[in-house]
């Protein structure tokens, strides 16, 4: 009966965050199609066939995966952000918070519409890249899981930087200045095998370049890392970020005075 | 007989630093209206945020229908609505697609819904705009769009935090009967409002809270007896020089200018005998009225008492 409840409140909750993202396509669903595009344009067809092939594989086919994944990232991210953010500075967040639901239930209702958003925008940028390109597919189960797990992992990073944003310019400033770099940085446009060793190192740093390598294993068969590495650390961000969030949520920080 | 709401020593500190409630009681019986009143800034959001659990409390317990706030706040919630004061919906949402939607954070859904929902907004007159954005709606409907989705779960317990500010007149009246209607049909609603004739009209009993204490909690029958004065306006015939001088009356006189003269009466005197004086004095009068509501007057007493109490207090210490 309870759980009955919940699961009604989840899905109004989920069909909220779907409307709300598909209302303003061409804010959320189109731009990414159209830079993506863009990159395939340039990378795969312009000056792409200067490019010398990495691990055997076409230029384009080696990047595609990373601009997939890139676009899941920042449209996971983006969407948690602002919808929370926008419940938050317009109150309507209180329409949650003094109903019977657990906040647990409110934290998944939030992170499921940004892997909704992360996953079409994800499904919408693999179909256009299918005009230049004709992808290979190694392993359907990792190209999913990794699908799936990135988004949720940045729809808790959203999150956690909407209950801190006291501005509309403190939900740009993460995705500016740290995602883009660590996904630029993370191994889409290269394998870091072709990097000096310093260089090498630092990027094993970045959590990011674990995600895309096993993601483009998920295509291409070809990974700088391990595969059970990626899925170790995205799994422990994930746990680390959901529980913090979760108290963040009880105990109302940035929401009930 | 199970109360609809019992707070006990409340208290509320804000992070700034600002005492919003020093430690308030209050008790509300089910099927009751009732009216929270008290001046700007005296705590009764905050208290309504405490009970709606907007708000976090410092000390003290609350229960709703016999379910605590802290220890089954799934179940106390499940009988609030509430309609804050300030809006608090998505403006860029549809109207009908708000009430629903609050509906299936308690959990329901389905054909019963969206009947009941069809059935207030109708009732609310907001049918003809349920697919019009929230934003496109006048300010009085907004209220009503709010009225609307605090009901769709049928709670038990109705909260309004100032719902009739900024409606007009008529508007006003039908919210009050709409809200009548409501109460009943057996819901307990508890109301904030600076419109003291708008608490004398619908409510049985009152709180008055002033600077997070509570100053008065009593029936509204009980407060309106202890009315014990009021004051008349005249508007006289014939311009006066001085205030005359009244024999065998027990009243204040109060020159305004040549033609109006103030005069309190304690309850009970009767008038005749003041008119017999005036006659006898050989003022005329033209017209009269009350100087303002009986009962704002009454407020502010009680509020000043209570601040003068406190005072004394303060000073003990
Ligand atoms: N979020 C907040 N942070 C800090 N102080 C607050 C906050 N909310 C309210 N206060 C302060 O607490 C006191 C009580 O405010 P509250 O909103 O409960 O008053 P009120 O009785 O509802 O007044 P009004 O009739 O103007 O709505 C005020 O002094 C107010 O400034
Ligand atoms: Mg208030």
């Amino acid at each position: 009966m309870v759980s009955r409840a919940y699961w009604v409140a989840f899905k109004t909750l989920l069909r909220k965050e779907i409307r709300r993202f598909s209302r303003i396509w061409v804010q959320t669903i189109l731009p990414p199609v159209i830079t993506t595009a863009l990159y395939f344009i340039i990378f795969g067809n312009l000056i792409g066939r200067q490019l010398p092939a990495i691990e055997g594989y076409r230029y384009i086919d080696y990047i595609v995966p990373g601009l997939i994944l890139m676009s899941i990232i920042s449209n996971a991210y983006a969407n948690v952000v602002s919808s929370f953010y926008g419940s938050k500075f317009q109150h309507y967040v209180e329409e949650q918070l003094i109903a019977p639901i657990p906040s647990w239930v409110i934290l998944i209702g939030y992170l499921s519409g940004g892997v909704a958003r992360g996953l079409s925008v994800g499904a919408a940028v693999t179909l256009v890249s299918q005009v230049f390109t004709s992808l290979p597919l190694h392993n359907l189960w990792v190209v999913f899981s990794m699908a799936l797990l990135t988004s949720i992992l940045f729809s808790l990073g959203g999150f956690i930087n909407a209950v801190y944003a006291q501005s509309f310019d403190d939900i740009t400033i993460i995705p500016t200045f740290v995602l883009t770099p660590l996904t630029y940085l993370g191994g889409i446009f290269y394998s870091i095998d072709m990097l000096p060793e310093s260089w090498r190192c630092i990027s094993l740093g970045n959590p990011i370049l674990y995600l895309i390598n096993a993601f483009r294993y998920g295509f291409l068969g070809v990974s700088d890392i391990g595969l059970l590495q990626a899925y170790a650390i995205v799994l422990l961000f994930i746990s680390v970020l959901f529980a913090y969030s979760l108290y963040l949520l009880k105990v109302g920080r940035g929401l009930k005075s | 007989m199970s109360h609809a709401i019992d707070i006990t020593q409340l208290t509320k500190t804000y992070a700034g630093g600002h005492r919003a409630l020093c430690g308030i009681d209050l008790h509300v019986e089910e099927g009751d209206f009732f009216a929270l009143l008290g001046p700007n800034g005296a705590g009764k959001s905050t208290t309504i945020g405490i009970i709606a659990s907007l708000v976090n409390m410092d000390a003290g317990r609350v229960s709703i229908f016999g379910h605590d706030l802290v220890r089954e706040p799934m179940a106390a919630r499940r009988q609030i609505g509430l309609v804050p004061q300030e809006f608090n919906f998505n403006m860029f949402e549809p109207v009908e697609e708000i009430v629903i939607n609050q509906a299936g954070y308690y959990g329901l859904e389905g054909s019963a819904v969206r009947a009941r929902c069809e059935v207030l907004l109708r009732e609310l007159g907001l049918w003809e705009k349920r697919r019009e954005m929230a934003r496109n709606l006048s300010g009085g409907m907004k209220r009503r769009l709010m009225i609307a989705r605090a009901l769709i779960h049928a709670p038990r317990l109705l909260i309004l935090d100032e719902p009739t500010a900024g409606v007009d007149i008529e508007l006003r009246r039908s919210m009050w009967q709409f809200l009548r209607e409501v109460n009943r049909q057996g819901t307990t609603i508890v109301l904030t409002t600076h419109y003291l004739e708008e608490a004398e009209l619908l409510c049985r009993n009152i709180a008055i809270i002033d600077q997070g204490r509570i100053a008065a909690h009593t029936s509204m029958k009980a407060l309106l007896n202890r009315l014990n004065c009021e004051t008349l306006v005249l508007d006289l015939m014939a311009p006066i020089d001085a205030p005359p001088h009244l024999v065998g009356v027990d009243c204040g006189v109060v020159q305004v200018d040549a033609h109006t003269l103030e005069v309190t009466v304690s309850r009970g005197q009767g008038l005749s005998g003041l008119f017999a004086a005036l006659a006898a004095a050989g003022v005329e009068v033209l017209s009269m009225r009350n100087k303002s509501n009986r009962l704002e007057e009454l407020f502010l007493s009680l509020v000043a008492q209570g601040r003068q109490a406190q005072r004394g207090v303060g000073e003990g210490e």
